[in-house]
């Protein structure tokens, strides 16, 4: 089997999946969980063909690590060629082992997740579409088909997000998340087309073979379409200001956020710059952009996730935060650091939010970490998950994501000048990082008496909700479709869920020594054959930087943690009297910057007052006064007059018939 | 002969129809006068196909008759429908479809 027979393949599992539950969602859920297991056998199968290809993959020699395959010709004129095309490198199947491997994960967690919900079958069917997405976005060899599936992925993100359909606050977050998506879109597409309009092909190997010959380096064409891809790349990948969907999207069912929010969709823009780095080299103004942006994401994203009380929307944040060191690391040309830290991101944040779920299903819904409290003894299976992804979260060695985030941070450094500023941020970053990762593992398995829930999970009763509320506004629901199933399920009593857990946390905790500096680059080594032209993928010489920053990053993580502890680990007045301290601070971190503010302020409003102006007194006077008035007005006077031609009576007829065939003889006539 | 004759009898007679069908108010005779319109252009017709001294002018003409004679069906068909349901037999009387 070719290595890109086994490319389709990974396609036509996820795609299969959707289209037999989907079709079938009425068989399938009659013996309970038939519709989970065939959606997670479907990914599975899809892994192990992401694994063949990697293997066949291996089998070239490295310069013919490259491979296009096209069923057939999707569109060929007017110098379009577009073509149902997949390409395979390196790149590619790092990216499907990744999401495959961690989806499995996922979808094996969902089967006990959502077990009792009553869209069991449709969430598989859309779980399914939604990595079959992702695949087609990653395996994409053209620019046509990347569109394809950078916009499926927006539409299976809002089919996933507002997963609960009859919760208002989970329908206007999917809303949201899929506006805000469009907005990338036109980014990816407007700069497709800066792009296309020199290389003259869609093909990615061809068009990235031309731009070093249709371009120079900076030029305005060049740096408009990078510029308009980051754009694309931002909204996908929840960078500021293109971020505020992703806090929302908490209101998906959880194993939806570790799916979305950890290892596929928001990883897409990082996928995005490194795929396009041929053109992002001869843009530096944009590699700029891109690594400023990141910067502050993550930065900015710390702080808020240091005050939020939403257990899963710290995580969120913490998402966006080191979604923010990925897209800094592709933008300053740390092509494998950058899709290090996205594989090992995957795995530890798969983890926590997976280890979350299981708290808020201990807790029957609620998702407040003010309600949380010494969980440790009741949920230990759970508390062991959260601590190695918080480790690995927090960069503590030898966790993962201590070898990936120092590593990106490393060439970051290493490239001198003002990239200086962004490594001081990053470091600060990373500390800012154990400290809310921390303060929300305190929170919610130390911090004095354990709540009663907890408490009542310790003699082996869960806790059930006297009526089952929605935990963001507190409304009563039903258990009905469209809504939470009636039971919530936790990781010390699901099978399918410890088991995925389990794995991902030996991911979490081993991942990182696959790249060890200096010891052992497999990532480095293996990504190399997309790179070969990159000016800026080399192997790193070794300086003080290296060591320098291993130190700092464990020393900064420890730092971290004790500050947490310090503040919540007991039950003290710390955090009041920090808050009472700090107000201004922390009203700014409360209120998430005040982004969604300003984005209503500036644009929903405008937007609003523009189309409220247009309904009283544009529509009304223009569009139904002149066009639409105009229009039947032109149409009932052209009818009148003609109709009085038709008077009914035959000898005027037999005149006028006379008449014009007498007028037509007679220009004949003097025609000639 | 020269051909000028017969296209004026056959101009003649298609005239005196025309003028026949737009002034006459019985439909009877309304018919009467497209036959002789029809028949004033078969004349043009056969005076050409003699003119060419070549028949296709001839069977033009035949096919203008047939024509002529489904109209006349048509046409009488109709009228004896007008008489059987009462109505006046006058093409001004007859003026539904005004517009």
């Amino acid at each position: 089997v070719s290595t890109t027979t086994f490319g389709w393949l990974v396609l036509l599992f996820p795609l299969l999946g959707t289209v037999v539950i989907g079709a079938g969602f009425r068989v399938f859920s009659v013996p309970a969980r038939t519709a989970g297991w065939i959606g997670t056998g479907a990914i599975f199968l899809s892994f192990l063909a992401a694994l063949g290809a990697l293997i066949s993959l291996q089998g070239h020699s490295a310069e013919h690590r490259q491979l296009v395959s096209s069923l057939w010709e999707y569109a060929s004129t007017a110098g379009i060629d577009a073509q149902m095309s997949i390409l395979l490198d390196p790149l590619s199947v790092f990216m499907i082992l990744v999401v495959t491997g961690v989806s499995t994960m996922i979808h094996l967690y969902s089967v006990s997740y959502l077990d009792r919900d009553r869209g069991f079958a449709r969430y598989f069917s859309y779980l399914n579409f939604f990595v079959f997405s992702m695949l087609l976005l990653v395996l994409a060899g053209n620019f046509l088909l990347l569109i394809v599936g950078w916009a499926f992925v927006g539409a299976a993100s809002y089919l996933l997000i507002s997963f609960w359909y009859r919760r208002t606050t989970a329908t206007t977050a999917g809303i949201k998340a899929f506006v805000i998506n469009v907005v990338g879109d036109v980014g990816l597409v407007l700069g497709t087309y800066f792009l296309f309009k020199h290389t003259g092909t869609l093909d990615f190997l061809q068009a990235f073979k031309q731009a070093p010959n249709v371009f120079t380096s900076g030029e305005a064409d060049v740096v408009a379409g990078c510029l308009l891809l980051l754009v694309g790349a931002f909204a996908k990948s929840a960078q500021i200001p293109l971020h505020t969907w992703l806090p929302d999207a908490m209101e998906g069912p959880t194993p939806v956020s570790a799916l979305i929010h950890a290892a596929t969709m928001v990883t897409a823009g990082v996928y995005l710059i490194a795929r396009m780095h041929p053109f992002f080299e001869l843009a530096p103004a944009a590699q700029d952009v891109g690594a400023a942006i990141g910067c502050a994401t993550l930065v900015i994203a710390a702080t808020i996730a240091l005050t939020q009380t939403d257990i899963k929307r710290v995580i969120a944040y913490s998402t966006m935060s080191q979604i923010g060191y990925m897209i800094m690391g592709v933008s300053v040309g740390a092509y494998a650091a950058g899709m290090f830290h996205l594989m090992t991101h995957a795995f530890f944040k798969a983890l926590l939010f997976m280890a979350a779920g299981s708290i808020i299903g201990a807790m029957a819904g609620e998702q407040s970490l003010d309600r949380m409290k010494g969980f440790r003894r009741a949920l230990p299976f759970t508390f062991a998950c959260f601590l190695i992804g918080g480790l690995a979260l927090s960069g503590i060695p030898p966790f993962s994501g201590f070898f990936s985030k120092d590593d990106i941070l490393l060439v970051t450094g290493e490239l001198g000048g003002w990239h200086w500023a962004l490594y001081a941020l990053g470091y600060l970053g990373a500390f800012m990082t154990a400290i809310y990762t921390f303060r929300m593992i305190f929170r919610a398995f130390y911090g004095g008496e354990p709540v009663p829930e907890a408490t009542e999970l310790e003699h082996g009763h869960p806790h059930h909700a006297l009526q089952p509320t929605n935990p963001a506004t507190g409304e009563v629901e039903d258990t009905d479709v469209g809504f939470p199933g009636p039971v919530h399920a936790i990781a010390e009593r699901a099978l399918p869920m410890k088991v995925a857990m389990s794995v991902l946390a030996v991911g979490a905790v081993g991942a990182g020594l696959i790249q060890i500096p200096e010891v052992d680059s497999v990532v480095e080594k293996f990504l190399a054959p997309s790179f070969v032209g990159s000016s800026l993928y080399t192997v790193h010489t070794k300086n003080g930087v290296l060591v320098l920053g291993l130190i700092l990053g464990t020393l900064l993580g420890l730092a971290g943690i004790a500050i947490a502890w310090r503040i919540w680990g007991r039950q003290t007045d710390i955090p009041a009297l920090l808050r009472a301290r700090f107000s201004a601070a922390y009203s700014l971190s409360f209120h998430k910057w005040y982004f969604d503010e300003a984005i209503d302020f500036a644009v929903v409003r405008p937007a609003r007052a523009f189309g409220s102006f247009a309904a009283s007194t544009f529509e009304p006077g223009f569009v139904e006064g002149t066009l639409i008035g105009g229009a039947t007005s032109i149409v009932r006077a052209g009818s009148a007059s003609v109709r009085a031609i038709q008077t009914g009576l035959l000898r005027y007829y037999a005149a006028l018939l006379l008449l014009g065939v007498a007028g037509l003889g007679l220009y004949f006539l003097l025609q000639t | 002969m020269s051909i000028a004759w017969y296209l004026s009898v056959s101009a003649i007679v298609f005239c005196t129809g025309a003028f026949g069908v737009m002034t006459r108010r019985n439909p009877l005779v309304v018919l009467l006068c497209l036959e002789l319109m029809l028949n004033g252009a078969n004349l043009a017709l056969i005076a050409f196909s003699r003119m060419w001294g070549n028949g296709d002018g001839q069977i033009l003409a035949i096919v203008v008759m047939i024509v002529a004679a489904c109209e006349v069906c048509i046409g009488l068909g109709m009228i004896v429908a007008i008489h059987r349901r009462h109505l006046p037999i006058d093409v001004d009387e007859l003026r539904e479809l005004q517009g």
